[in-house]
């Protein structure tokens, strides 16, 4: 990719966004659910819709960090014949068509199956801009992984999570290009009706010890919880409320995705608000 | 023993978990460390062991079974007498008394056979501590006994109805619910896999196996030590339990008994070393059963205890060293050995620990008698019943003459 993609495209995402006092929206869905062709189509929506960054899920047959709405969603790509190489081929056409930077949020048996120097040279070629390993701590990722992903210039995403010590927060700083994904509640993905109690003060605490931008994810469904966490993250993450509408709608989703992307990323659109920097 | 850098056995092992997850098990790791070398914890698990649990299980010379065979003598380790039927309960009560020093108030557990679930609600139940068991619909309905054991122990047991609903989807269950409650819960993992501490941990716990078979058999033989033990593989942990004592032994040789299942076909079987290649899963980096995609395959066991995709760590790195040779026991074989421990010594062996049996029925008659060979009865058949009985009613059924491989 020589400079264009990976980790400047989406460093010029947050850069953007912080130019105009907003979070970043990064919508989430995952590849083949319920086909690969209707996914090419959802990149559109959620590019049309707002999207800043989207999130690509590669569907795994263990996801132990995900909710029930996840699980399924992973099942029906799978039944559909889904594998990491249709998902790339995937994103290749896709980055042909729209420029959203997309960042891959995968299980880690996949990569290492195909060889993980080899899935990043893939990966890269694809135009995929980064990648977010569920199940790769950075004590697992230093190394093959973190070399092989940087070699191609691939943003390296990892999760800081409410239970994580003040030395995993900097170690995962440290090993993060791109930007660092805060874990809004201990637990799986999911839509929830409310926020985690002291989210917003976590998630303040937390920004000011890391260097890289901050997204936050897991549990966040509605406008008004975009408009909170929005309010004081870099970066605001939904996910199981649009694989929830792809469950519903199948292979006719685009149009009530992109819908319910507008209606989410709008409070991000209208309050600006002061930043730091 | 085997482990090399802190949570590594060679190339295998690690801790492949999401963030959430990293902290406590930093903590677990800790508190099993410090805990376990404490006096009074030592003599509380002992205590335990001894006058609860029925430590030391017997070691029985199985003399008809070895006339029959003409060969080696066969001695079993009794594991099948523990309070609860198997060697479960030395890694539950372990566990469960850690929990306990740790200040958590509630226990999870996976279980694919029933019996780490019936041993931990068993702990959780003298411990008074609170118990959720997660168990894969299809277990639910081959060890139906063993439910209604857990739920009368006071435990919740909570059907695990995606994937395969078997072993490997009730450990993704068990993960989610700790990621989820992790604060006041521990989760008492089963066997010798998992996330740092967790192989090394179990091992631990069932270490006892081994060292006791190992005086007794001394004494009983006269002679130093065995000339082969098997174990069953399923994660792994009665295996490592027993081998544990004999590592240092190279004129040992050490036998780890796969479930070969229907066929030699990816999603027939559960024989990790025969079809298997490195991955991870469920917190470990070691061989698995996996499509081309890096997809975890289905796999088959007539018994459920070894119905599961993944084998703990270090025996992926003994596989590699060559110190424990691997090998794999059909359904067939496995309930043929099952009838004819029943039939010859009075002993209804579980389906799991019936595939060590076959694997000792294969062995013996090519071994002169003053030869010895240690086999680990880990659990008793009493929850196979129905299992068998369905079984020899198929192939009865199919008239593959397998039911006369018993008489």
């Amino acid at each position: 990719m020589s400079g264009l993609g990976g980790t400047s495209e989406i460093d010029r995402v947050f850069d953007s966004c912080r130019a105009l006092r907003r979070a970043a929206f990064v919508p989430y869905v995952t590849a083949g659910d319920p086909d690969l062709e209707t996914t090419l189509e959802l990149i559109g929506a959620l590019a049309d819709g707002g999207a800043d960054l989207i999130e690509l899920g590669v569907p795994f047959s263990d996801p132990i960090a995900d909710g029930p709405v996840n699980q399924r969603a992973a099942v029906r790509a799978l039944a559909s014949g889904t594998t990491l190489s249709g998902v790339l081929r995937m994103v290749s056409s896709a980055r042909q068509r729209w420029s959203v930077p997309i960042v891959l949020f995968t299980y880690f048996n996949p990569i290492l199956a195909r060889g993980v120097a080899h899935f990043a040279s893939q990966a890269a070629a694809s135009g995929v801009d980064g990648v977010l390993t569920l199940d790769l701590p950075p004590e697992e990722a230093s190394g093959e992984y973190i070399d092989a992903l940087r070699a191609n210039e691939l943003a390296t995403v990892f999760l800081v999570a409410p239970t994580s010590t003040r030395a995993r927060i900097r170690r995962a700083d440290e090993l993060t290009r791109g930007f660092v994904y805060y874990v809004a509640r201990t637990g799986v993905t999911g839509d929830r009706r409310e926020l985690a109690p002291e989210l917003l003060k976590q998630v303040k605490a937390v920004r000011r010890k890391v260097r890289h931008p901050l997204a936050v994810g897991f549990g966040i469904s509605t406008p008004e919880h975009v408009a909170e966490v929005g309010s004081v993250a870099d970066g605001v993450v939904v996910g199981s409320a649009l694989v929830r509408l792809v469950e519903e709608h199948g292979r006719d989703a685009a149009g009530p995705v992109a819908e319910a992307v507008r209606r989410l990323s709008e409070p991000l659109r209208t309050a600006r608000r002061g930043r730091r920097s | 023993m085997a482990e090399t850098r802190a949570g590594y056995f060679g190339a295998y092992g690690g801790r492949y978990v999401p963030e959430t997850l990293m902290a406590p098990l930093e903590s677990l790791t800790i508190a099993y460390d410090k805990v376990s070398r404490r006096r009074d914890f030592k003599q509380q698990l002992a205590a335990l062991l001894n006058h609860y649990a029925g430590r030391p299980t017997p070691l029985y010379e199985a003399e008809r079974l070895s006339d029959q065979l003409g060969g080696a003598r066969i001695f079993l380790k009794r594991e099948d007498l523990l309070h609860t039927g198997a060697h479960k309960l030395n890694n539950a009560l372990g566990q469960a008394l850690l929990a306990r020093a740790m200040g958590k108030g509630r226990v999870i557990a996976e279980t694919g056979a029933g019996q780490h679930g019936v041993a931990t609600a068993t702990a959780a139940a003298l411990l008074g501590l609170e118990c959720t068991v997660y168990m894969g619909e299809e277990d639910m309905r081959r060890q139906r006994p063993n439910v209604y054991r857990m739920e009368l122990l006071g435990a919740r047991v909570a059907g695990v109805d995606s994937g395969s609903r078997t072993l490997k989807d009730a450990i993704n269950e068990s993960l989610r619910d700790w990621v989820t409650n992790v604060s006041g819960t521990h989760y008492v993992l089963g066997s010798v896999l998992g996330p740092e501490p967790y192989p090394r941990m179990v091992r631990d716990f069932q270490k006892v196996i081994g060292e006791e078979a190992r005086r007794q058999l001394k004494k009983q033989s006269r002679r130093a030590d065995p000339d082969l033990a098997i174990a069953c593989v399923g994660g792994g942990s009665n295996a490592l339990g027993l081998f544990s004592a004999f590592i240092r032994e190279p004129k040992v040789r050490l036998i780890g008994v796969e479930a070969g299942g229907a066929g030699e076909e990816l999603g027939q079987h559960a024989a990790r070393f025969k079809g298997g290649r490195l991955g991870v899963l469920h917190g470990t980096r070691t061989w698995l059963l996996q499509d081309e995609d890096g997809q975890i395959a289905a796999t088959h066991s007539v018994s459920a205890g070894l119905d599961y995709p993944a084998i703990g760590p270090e025996h992926a790195l003994m596989h590699e060293q060559g110190r424990v040779e691997y090998t794999a026991i059909s359904d067939a074989e496995a309930v043929a050995a099952f009838h004819r421990l029943a039939e010859t010594e009075g002993i209804l062996p579980a389906l799991e620990s019936a595939h060590a049996v076959a694997e000792a029925i294969r062995r013996a008659p090519g071994l002169s008698s003053d030869r010895t060979v240690l086999v680990n009865l880990s659990g008793r058949g009493d929850k196979d019943l129905e299992s068998v009985r369905e079984y020899d009613a198929a192939h009865r059924a199919e008239g593959d003459g397998v039911g006369e491989a018993a008489e």
